[in-house]
């Protein structure tokens, strides 16, 4: 039986190194990984808006997740939340978002803050999907 | 502190998150912005329309 799955030809990696070197720099600071392959109207977007939600979640008194809480919920937020890359260890090393979340707007930060992390997961793997010639 | 309103947040969360979702799930920059733009509503839309359910569903 045929199948209508389109699978897309593989093409050539554009450059030579280290595959994994868009997906790494890409997680470390958003949008790098963009600039990495040369998409540098992409990556410009994707930084500011990534590293806007970041600190705006910190501004609004968001909580840091940190691991070995014990909590599943709260690691589950750290899975998140270490999707910053070097700005969640900036904002650690800073002793940022260590508060306990008392208000709303608080609590709205915080989601923040893990979203950022995921989007920025979304963001690396893109960016290691152009490195390696699977996205146009 | 940085303390917006609810509606102000989810403009913010639904600005930042169409950019991030147009850019990585389309290829063609026309489809990009086609794609964050659909996003976009979708997302405002439906805290719109889920703030007036909840407003019917308290009356």
């Amino acid at each position: 039986m045929a199948s209508k799955v389109q699978v897309p030809a593989k093409t050539q990696t554009s450059s030579h190194g280290f595959p994994y070197s868009a997906l790494i720099v890409g997680w470390l600071v958003p949008g790098a990984g963009h600039l990495l392959t040369g998409r540098w109207v992409r990556g410009l977007p994707l930084f500011l808006s990534i590293t806007a939600m970041f600190w705006l979640g910190i501004a609004m008194q968001g909580k840091l997740y940190v691991p070995n809480t014990g909590d599943v919920l709260d690691m589950l937020g750290f899975a998140g939340d270490f999707g910053n890359g070097l700005f969640y260890a900036l904002a650690q090393f800073r002793g940022m978002g260590n508060i306990a979340v008392q208000t709303v707007t608080a609590d709205y930060g915080t989601k923040f803050i893990v979203v950022a992390g995921l989007l920025n997961f979304i963001s690396a793997v893109d960016a290691h999907n152009l490195r390696i010639g699977r996205k146009a | 502190m940085f303390s917006p309103s609810h509606f102000t947040a989810v403009l913010l969360f639904a600005t930042f998150a169409s950019v991030v979702f147009g850019i990585t799930q389309r290829s063609a920059p026309k489809a990009m912005v086609r794609y964050g733009a659909l996003c976009w509503v979708s997302f405002v839309g439906v805290v719109i329309a889920a703030s007036w359910l909840m407003w019917v569903i308290k009356k």
